[in-house]
Parts: C-alpha cells; structure tokens; sequence
C-alpha cells in the first residue's frame, strides 16, 4: 500500500501506469476492437487486395493500410496481444533460467562456479541483437523462432545479479541462523537466501520487458522474425521503409505507415520503462533515504 | 598489474575456443545441405547429385568431434566460405565492409562518451531539480525508442523534408573518385582528406550524420543512466564530504573528487554499451542503406547466406572478446582495488 501510494505521487510513473493500463485493455478486447474475419487464425493480418501502394486512413481502414494492403489498425490491436505475449514470455523464461543457472553457480563448489560463470562470459561476448538474429536466422522464420533465439542470448544478466545477491546474503546473520538450527543447505537456498536474493531481479526483468519487445520488432524488421502478414508491430514499421525513402516531393504522404504502429510500439515499452524505473527507485534501498 | 593482464590474456584462449563451440553449435543446427554453401563458390551452377557428392566428399555427415576440427583449421587458415549476398568470399566481404563500420562507430563513441558523462553527472549535481528531470526524460525516451523507428524518422525528417542527409555511404557522384583514391585507413572521410578531396570528404560527412546522430542517441541514454546513478551514490560516501569540510570549492570537489570515482562503473559498463553500439550499427545500417558489415549480415540473413551468417557471428565476437579484454585491463589502471586484488 505505501508503495501504491508512493507512486501515484510521481506523475511520471502514474502515466507509465495508465498507459500499461490502456495496453492491457485494448489487448483484452482485442476480438471486440477488431474482430478477426478467420476466427481460427486471428493474428493473420487481413487485406483488402494486393495493390504495393499503401493506402491513406479512410471508413474501412481506420488507419490507413501498408504495403500489400495489410490493416494497419487491426494490426495494431492484435500486435498489442503479441506485443505482451513475447515481452512476458521471453523476459519470464530469461528470468527463470537465469535464476536456476545463477542459484546453481552460488551454492555450488568453486571449481563449478568458475566454470558456469566463464560460460555466462561466452554466451555475453555476442551482441545481443546479432546474436539473436543469428540464431533466429538458423532456426528458420517464425515468431516462436525469434523467441527461443531471444532467450537463448537473454539469460545471463539475471544469472549473474542473482549469484552475486545470493553470495552477499549468505554472509547476513539470518542465514547463519537458519544453518545453525539445522535447516540443510537446499532449504536454506530455497527459503531463506533466494527469496531475499531475487527482489532486484524481478525489478530489473520488469525494465527489460520493454526492451525485448523492442528486440522483437527489430528482429522482425531486419526480417528474420514474425512471417509476412502475422499482427506485430515491427513488421508493420518494416513495411514503411521503402515508402519514406521514395514518396518523391511530399516526404509525408505515406505518414500512417509509420507514425500508428511506432507510436503504438513506443507507449508500449515507454509505460514498462516507466513503470519499471519508478520501482527501482522505490525498491532500491540506497536511493531511499537521499538527501 | 602486469600480473593481472598475463591472467586475462592467459584465459583468452580459453574463451576462444568457448566462442568457437558455441558458434559450432549453432551450425550444426543446420542441416548438411545448408552447410554445403560454405565449400561451394557458385552454388547456382551445382547439378543434381553434385550435393550429395559433395556432403561425402566434404565429410558433412561425419562424426562431430571431425566435423569440429576441420571447421577450426579452416577458420585459421581465413577459410570462411563465401558469401553469396555480395558474391566475395566471407573474408573477404568482411574485409572490404569493415572500415565503413568502424567509421560509423567511431563517430558515434565520440558523442555518447563525453555527452553522455557530461549529461550524467550534471543531473546527479542537481539532483531532483528541472535538468535532472528534463535529461531524464530525454534518456528514457531514447531507452523507449528502438533504433529502427528513430532512424526511420530520421530519414523521414532529414532526407525526406529537409534533404540534408541523404541514405547509404557516398553519393553516385563521388564513387569513381573514391575508387581511384588511394587507401590508407578505408574510412572514406579520412582517405578523402589525405587526398585532399574536399568534396568528398564532405560528401562522406553528410553521409554519416544521420546514422550517427540516430545511434548516439539510443546510446546515449545508457551512459546517462550509469553516470547519474554512480554519481548519486559517490556524492553521499565520507570522503566528499571530507573534501567539502577541508574547505575545497564545489567544483574541485565535483570534478576531481566525485566524477573520477563516479567513473569507474561507466568504464565496466562501457564494454557493455560498445556490444549495444554493435547491434545499434547493425539496424542503422539497415535502415539507412549505409553499407557496413551490419548491413551485409542483415542481407545475408534476409537470403539465407549462412556462410555470411557464421563469419559475421565469429568476427564479433573476436571483437568483442578484445574490446573486453581493453575494458578489464582499462579498468585495472584506474582501479586501483581490481590489481590488488
């Protein structure tokens, strides 16, 4: 509750709140918003015709339609499901795998330490978005593709912040307490060291969502991600490139192309962003008493 | 100290050969036949049968131990495949696309480095005022904003309305020229100046301002954040406020007693920022046509080159795993806690 409080007071969190909030429901409703002509596939963006020129805003396309007449606006409404689905899915399976990873490299001996952890130097040596797509090249085209690749390179921050909360919180009294009553080690991982260890994880991993769906989208606008005609924003934006780059004397004709699905994907990560900075600065115990 | 760079370089091959396996692995998700690409330099003129010839002939169903050790002496003697994308064998694609990433990234570092510190460290100094707020604001904007879409309004704004900074390396004008000068660096700006080509020079200029303004700042947010936190925490330890006490003005404190210490994560962290810069060349390059090695990969992973794809993979990360090894070494000289250790 006085963290509730606290963060209604910044006006900056509160709209990371409200514009979360507003994803949410438009995510919820997204078969009321925009109801999918094949019920069984709803994620497959439907066009009218497949005339290259994309097509201004009008009655029957709200928002205009892209390249190959794709609906910009149902593919935005039903982007926002995959939009939470890949930021939730990839940063929820990076979290975990981090944590086992990282938990198993702490409370085992240090020769095994040592091993795990230049291992997690190995996997950091690749950039993140190259080695993504890379994998997600090899791997084949798909959304699924794109996710395993994600995680596959995604894990071994969370591994490391928690090895390093779980060797400094072995040292706290509690824990020495805990020992010397007889609790053995896996009980005094799992219910003492871990849950005090994993609060600056989960803060962190909430910042990250934003920043995978930003992955995502990149993934699927270098071209390695969602198949062609799939809702997700990235592939929208990708569409756009070629009509900025030639739309001869008025640069803006071809506006709606880029400004709906970018504007839907910068609120996006902007609300986690928010959100998840207003945390930390709650959380965090060094900035809790500043001057 | 020179007994803690030994110890770094004594592991590098180690992560070395890490690096070669893991990428080894990736390969082998391949099947035979797309592993075929990296022997053949014209796969359009193989026939019927000639794979499967080749597959034996080649060993590319041989055990993986085999497999490995073959893969490993090619990659020594520089036998990367080649890459159909741009018809060059893979090294030499990554030879003739290098310089001109190099060049993006130089520029950019230059920026996001000292903007950023500079940025950082004046929001900590004023502290929940309206530039710590203004320049908070700013860098979560650019934290929010993916690199394709900033680029892309870049294009929009620059070169679509203004067209100031038009897409891709040089204009058609100046390629014959370029061609005909003499190489000493491949950076295009500075090559045109030992030329003394003026007009090129600027040409190029022209040509790097707007990819290196759209990474710079989505990097840029990155260092600002760093800096600003470490800033913060060091501005509360004893020893400034020992500083203050003995009398010394507010900017020699700030100066050379907070930022100095105030850096020693944004060096750590730099490694980290250089790897995201990395990605970052890959994605401007792409949106604005400008070709680097970035933009090579993205069209061999568009075709499918995985030649191109596995030398690409393997030569950033060779860079990197040097980049963090200058970042460690770096990071004994002005810690003097890490040598010690």
């Amino acid at each position: 509750m006085r963290i509730l409080a606290k963060l209604l007071k910044n006006w900056l969190s509160v709209t990371g709140f409200v514009l979360l909030l507003f994803f949410i429901v438009v995510a919820a409703l997204a078969p009321v918003l925009a109801p999918p002509p094949r019920p069984h596939e709803p994620y497959r963006i439907p066009r009218s015709g497949f005339k290259i020129e994309p097509r201004p805003p009008s009655e029957e396309h709200p928002f205009g339609t892209t390249e190959g007449q794709y609906d910009i606006y149902y593919a935005m409404v039903w982007g926002t499901r995959t939009a939470f689905r890949l930021g939730l899915m990839v940063t929820g399976l990076t979290v975990v795998i981090g944590i086992v990873i990282g938990a198993i490299a702490a409370s085992s001996g240090a020769l095994v330490d040592e091993i795990i952890m230049r291992g997690v130097d190995i996997f950091l040596a690749f950039p993140f978005i190259v080695a993504a797509m890379v994998l997600a090249t090899i791997l084949g085209k798909g959304l699924d593709k794109s996710m395993i690749a994600m995680v596959a390179f995604g894990w071994m921050s969370y591994a490391r912040l928690i090895r390093g909360e779980i060797l400094a919180i072995r040292e706290k009294e509690f824990v020495t307490a805990a020992t010397a009553i007889g609790a053995g080690r896996p009980r005094t991982l799992l219910y003492h060291t871990l849950p005090n260890a994993i609060f600056p994880v989960l803060v962190q991993a909430s910042m990250q969502i934003g920043s995978m769906v930003i992955w995502a989208s990149t993934l699927s606008f270098l071209g390695v991600g969602a198949p062609e005609g799939y809702a997700d924003w990235g592939q929208v934006i990708s569409f756009s490139r070629n009509w900025i780059i030639s739309s001869g004397p008025n640069p803006f004709k071809y506006w709606y192309t880029l400004v709906f699905p970018a504007g839907a994907l910068v609120l996006f990560v902007l609300s986690w962003n928010l959100v998840g900075d207003a945390l930390r600065d709650i959380l965090d115990p060094r900035l809790r008493h500043g001057p | 100290m020179i007994n803690y760079i030994l110890r770094r370089l004594l592991f590098l091959p180690v992560v070395m050969f890490g690096l070669s396996l893991l990428i080894f692995i990736m390969m082998q998700l391949l099947s035979p036949y797309q592993r075929l690409t990296a022997f053949v330099s014209n796969p359009t003129k193989l026939r019927s049968g000639d794979a499967e010839a080749l597959i034996e002939k080649y060993g590319l169903d041989d055990p993986v131990y085999k497999q490995y050790a073959r893969w490993i002496t090619n990659v020594f003697h520089g036998n990367l495949g080649y890459s159909t994308t741009v018809s060059l064998p893979v090294s030499a694609a990554i030879a003739k696309y290098f310089p001109a990433t190099l060049e993006l990234v130089l520029f950019a570092a230059i920026p996001v480095v000292f903007g950023g510190i500079l940025m950082g460290s004046l929001s900590a100094t004023h502290h929940n005022r309206l530039l710590d707020h203004s320049t908070r604001v700013v860098a979560i904007v650019g934290w929010s904003l993916p690199t394709f879409v900033a680029g892309l309004l870049a294009l929009m704004v620059f070169y679509g309305l203004l067209n100031w900074f038009p897409p891709g390396r040089i204009g058609i004008w100046a390629i014959p020229i370029v061609n005909k000068m003499r190489r000493f660096t491949g950076l295009n700006t500075i090559d045109a100046l030992l030329n003394s080509q003026f007009r090129v020079f600027l040409d190029a200029l022209r040509h790097l301002v707007a990819p290196v303004a759209t990474i710079s700042f989505v990097s840029w947010a990155l260092i600002v954040r760093i800096t600003r936190s470490s800033m913060l925490e060091t501005l509360r330890q004893d020893y400034i406020t020992t500083a203050r006490s003995k009398g010394l003005r507010e900017r020699t404190v700030i100066r050379k007693h907070a930022r100095r210490n105030a850096l020693i994560p944004v060096v750590t962290t730099s490694g980290l920022m250089v790897a995201g810069m990395v990605g970052g060349v890959v994605v401007v390059e792409t949106v604005f046509g400008y070709q680097g090695i970035g933009w090579w990969a993205t069209e061999a992973a568009r075709q499918f080159d995985f030649p191109a794809i596995i030398g690409f993979t393997l030569f950033n990360a060779i860079v990197m795993v040097f980049i963090n090894l200058v970042v460690d070494i770096l990071y004994a000289v002005i810690d003097p806690r890490i040598r010690l250790q």
